[in-house]
């Protein structure tokens, strides 16, 4: 079956399987915007041990998922591995430090004798809150903005700048969408209170709250977007290779790709019912709304970054260095183990959502962290 | 090809790799055992339903917990740094090392924290029986975990099922089963996962010991011996045969490696093995220097039957590796250097031909880069190219030498540690012996000494490789400035401690709150 199939087909196939990983850790990233809500949401010492335990019991999905994100990556287009990794230097170890911190805040930050404080392990959480999700969105920017890189003909990458992968925070459009993925997984985790912890005063503070984050999301979202369709594109011919710009490259991805188009605006609806439900009906369900318009549109972005001819990667350097799906690939053998591999993935996600059912029947409140016998 | 790039460079990037997985690898080890010793001991409580295994298991665990956030964190930092600080290995063998790290995603880390959750929270959510489950596959996928990571590791000590691409410049998969199932792999995940056991079983034995001298929960610390006892015995013996099993493959594939072990300089056949021996002079930095020994204690023949299998085997010593010896059929590196540099010249005028558009001359090159024969006796020794000085080939052998004696030496005291701790609980004489639990409390960092000492064989009786044979670690880095690599290893080294301080301290302090009565609140 996966013999079968063509390598043009393979690599096309494992940038949906990247897309949706990708996708799916924007979600998972309402365990960062949560981080960055817990002195906001919960005023007392036990609020927010509540905040802290519902997303503890997630952090791990989150993490196992850019885990395999970052492997995936490596193992399907190792090229941009070794060119973005190598390159941006600054950007990923900013973002890896702050991921090394969010790891052992929930099991430490109580415990007794954890040499910090807890107040140093809720910062530390603060941190990855809000560093990890703006970072992270400023890299998944330069996708679409270009990096200063260019490649020699044995692939060996060099970067042009000293300041080695920071300067995508120097550009307006990256940084719009770093904040509006802040924001976004701010509203993410607010929906996500509503569902997960019974407490009145955290439910009307969330309700305020999910408010005052939804409009600068939209904001920094709309800006991202309206720039994104109005701008140049790397686009490059399938036969040459050549890299040239091209005039409302990603609006044409769109247009072109009309099943991208219907996900991105099918996920920019559920988006914004899932924050009308949880503020006008019914408080709860929301997350489930937003949650799939998050993986929908930025499946849909990933798309028009990578498919239709266009570089994922650009080099706003040397246009010839940027990076495609076809030139940047592991090879036809490789992708096609991978790919049976892949089969595993809807069974990885079955147990998933069982076993998340399992111990999320119920609601967090008061009586359960007087009860637990394990705690963060 | 590649440009041999600034040693500070390459120094600093090694020093910051060894640091992460050095500080990554105090923690794994004891998430591979106890995720075990753990699920043995819920198993004997839904088998019997005696309370006191319920509150055995869950005292484990929370210990578990605080080893397992911090393990998660270094893992991270290793799996980006072979990116960020190794970019040109990346893309080099991105094609073979890529695959086993997504497949671990996928298939290992997924399972375990899915289910560490319902291990940590489900007990009064699921049923029992999907609880000890969870626990079960928490312990499963740690350990296909450490499976997928260690055959990446062996591909790189032991490149097999691959193939050069001149198109590309950069090694590509042929057999997955072949890097799957190599023998090497197949001894370093044995051997390291049972080192992990062992080191856990001696944890346990050691904090229930503390426990049996302060004559605190002593019906636990009693049944808790007795399983990581057995579980130690069992994972010992295991240890062992994956031992020797590993050493088979190192006399076979990194020949250098084991004279560097066993401070052999000149091969002849039926080799001794030195039990116990120190070098004569450490001071002088030629490694011509060490090959006096002040003492040492042979076992005769030895060291050619383990390697071998025949007690008169020749075993090649490091002058034999440099210099060569026919009779026995072993290329010197100076022809290996000439094959190497053969290749990148070939791959020059490849690309070069290219360049200029000149299909007809790279269309001839590239069949003969491609040819069986141009891999096999050229390609083969594509690393070898990049050398200049035959000194550069011969890894550190004191350093070697010490960590593979020392690690031998307490992989037998863990072993006879779990037979005397077996036989005295079983004889109910355990907690009279004093000494004996003073002993084993000292023993873990020991076990976290010999585990360590395990990864610096591996890793520096290995050197200059970081691809054996095929690339060197001067032309795996990443272009960055030494500065920045510098730093960064300061902030590593800074959190990476403050982080281990804490997790001693919470540990230490979770051991003397102890076990927690059903019912009561553990944060």
């Amino acid at each position: 079956m996966i013999a079968a199939i063509s390598y043009s087909l393979l690599q096309e196939y494992w940038w949906a399987i990247i897309s949706l990983l990708g996708a799916l850790l924007v979600f998972l990233m309402f365990v960062q915007g949560g981080q960055s809500l817990l002195y906001t949401i919960g005023k007392t010492e036990l609020q927010r041990t509540m905040l802290v335990n519902t997303l503890g019991r997630k952090w791990e999905f989150t993490f196992t998922t850019l885990v395999t994100f970052g492997g995936a990556f490596f193992a399907s287009f190792p090229l941009f591995y070794a060119t973005s990794f190598g390159g941006a230097y600054w950007v990923w170890i900013a973002i890896l430090f702050s991921f090394i911190i969010q790891a052992v805040s929930y099991e430490y930050r109580t415990k007794p004798a954890n040499f910090l404080g807890t107040k140093v392990y809720e910062a530390f959480l603060f941190t990855n809150g809000l560093l990890g999700t703006i970072l992270i969105g400023i890299a998944v920017g330069t996708f679409f903005n270009g990096a200063q890189f260019s490649l020699n003909e044995y692939n060996q990458v060099t970067w042009q700048t000293g300041a080695r992968g920071l300067e995508a925070a120097l550009n307006v459009h990256n940084v719009s969408l770093g904040l509006a993925v802040f924001f976004l997984t701010r509203v993410l985790a607010l929906l996500y209170f509503n569902n997960s912890i019974d407490d009145e005063e955290i439910s009307v503070r969330t309700k305020k709250h999910l408010l005052i984050n939804t409009i600068p999301f939209l904001i920094f979202f709309l800006f991202f977007v309206v720039v994104l369709l109005l701008k140049n594109g790397f686009g490059y011919n399938p036969d040459t290779m050549e890299v040239t710009l091209e005039k409302y490259k990603y609006l044409h991805n769109l247009i072109e790709m009309p099943a991208v188009l219907i996900l991105f605006l099918l996920g920019t609806l559920l988006v914004l019912f899932g924050i009308f439900n949880d503020l006008f009906r019914n408080p709860g369900k929301g997350i489930w709304f937003s949650g799939i318009g998050t993986v929908l549109v930025v499946l849909s972005l990933f798309f028009i970054a990578g498919y239709n001819n266009t570089c994922y990667y650009p080099s706003a350097f040397d246009l010839q260095s940027s990076l495609n799906i076809r030139n940047s690939s592991s090879s036809e053998f490789t992708l096609t183990v991978m790919s049976w591999v892949s089969l595993l993935v809807p069974f990885v996600i079955a147990y998933i959502w069982y076993a998340w059912k399992s111990i999320n029947n119920k609601k967090i409140d008061k009586d359960e962290m007087d009860s637990a016998s394990h705690k963060y | 090809m590649f440009e041999a790039i600034d040693l500070s460079l390459v120094n600093w990037s090694r020093a910051q790799f060894a640091l992460t997985a050095m500080y990554h690898w105090l923690f794994v080890p004891l998430t591979l055992g106890t995720t075990f010793i753990i699920a043995i001991m819920e198993t004997i409580y839904v088998k019997t339903g005696k309370p006191e295994w319920k509150k055995m298991t869950k005292f484990w665990m929370t210990l578990f917990g605080i080893n397992f956030a911090i393990g998660v964190a270094t893992g991270l930092i290793l799996e980006f740094e072979f990116g960020t600080n190794w970019s040109n290995y990346s893309w080099f063998v991105g094609d073979i090392f890529g695959a086993p790290l997504a497949i671990e995603g996928i298939m290992a880390f997924f399972m375990e924290s899915t289910f560490i959750a319902v291990m940590f929270f489900g007990w009064n959510k699921v049923s029992k029986k999907f609880h000890l489950a969870s626990s079960w596959l928490v312990a499963i996928g740690a350990n296909l975990s450490a499976l997928w990571i260690l055959v990446a590791n062996a591909w790189m000590q032991s490149p097999v099922g691959t193939t050069f691409n001149p198109e590309t410049a950069r090694n590509e998969m042929t057999s997955f089963w072949e890097v799957l199932f190599s023998p090497v792999a197949i001894n370093k995940f044995l051997h390291t996962i049972t080192s992990g056991f062992v080191l856990s079983a001696v944890f346990v034995i050691g904090v229930s010991a503390w426990f049996l001298l302060k004559k605190r929960h002593i019906v636990m610390a009693r049944k808790s011996i007795l399983v990581a006892a057995i579980f130690g015995i069992v994972s010992s013996l295991a240890l062992i045969g994956t031992g020797d099993g590993s050493a088979k493959q190192v006399a076979k594939v990194q020949p250098m490696k084991l004279a560097a072990m066993e401070g052999l300089y000149n091969g002849y056949e039926g080799v001794d093995l030195i039990a116990v021996g120190a070098f004569k002079s450490t001071s002088e930095e030629s490694n011509d220097a060490m090959k006096d020994f002040l003492f040492k204690i042979e076992i005769p023949n030895f060291l050619s039957f383990l390697a071998f299998g025949n007690w008169d085997a020749f075993v090649p010593g490091v002058n034999d590796l440099i210099n060569g010896n026919p009779e026995k059929g072993i290329m010197s590196v100076h022809e290996k250097i000439d094959r190497g540099k053969i290749a990148i010249e070939k791959l020059t005028a490849y690309k070069e031909a290219k360049k200029n558009g000149d299909e007809v001359l790279s269309s001839s090159l590239v069949n003969e880069l491609t040819s069986e024969n141009f891999q096999e006796d050229y390609f083969r020794y594509l690393g070898y190219g990049h050398v200049n000085d035959t000194n550069f080939l011969i890894p550190n052998i004191p350093l070697v030498f010490y960590s593979f004696h020392v690690m031998v030496m307490l992989g037998f005291l863990f072993l006879l540690v779990f037979v005397l701790a077996l036989w005295w609980v079983l004889r109910n004489k355990l907690d009279s012996k004093k000494w004996f639990l003073l002993i084993a409390i000292f023993t873990i960092p020991l076990a976290y000494l010999a585990t360590e000492l395990g990864w610096v064989v591996a890793e520096f009786g290995r050197q200059p490789w970081v691809i054996q044979d095929l690339m060197p670690t001067t032309t795996a880095v990443s272009q960055i400035s030494a500065v920045s690599v510098q730093i960064t290893f300061v902030l590593f080294a800074v959190i990476f401690t403050t982080l281990l301080i804490a997790e001693v301290g919470i540990m230490i302090k979770q051991i003397k709150i102890g076990p927690k009565d059903e019912g009561g609140t553990k944060s």
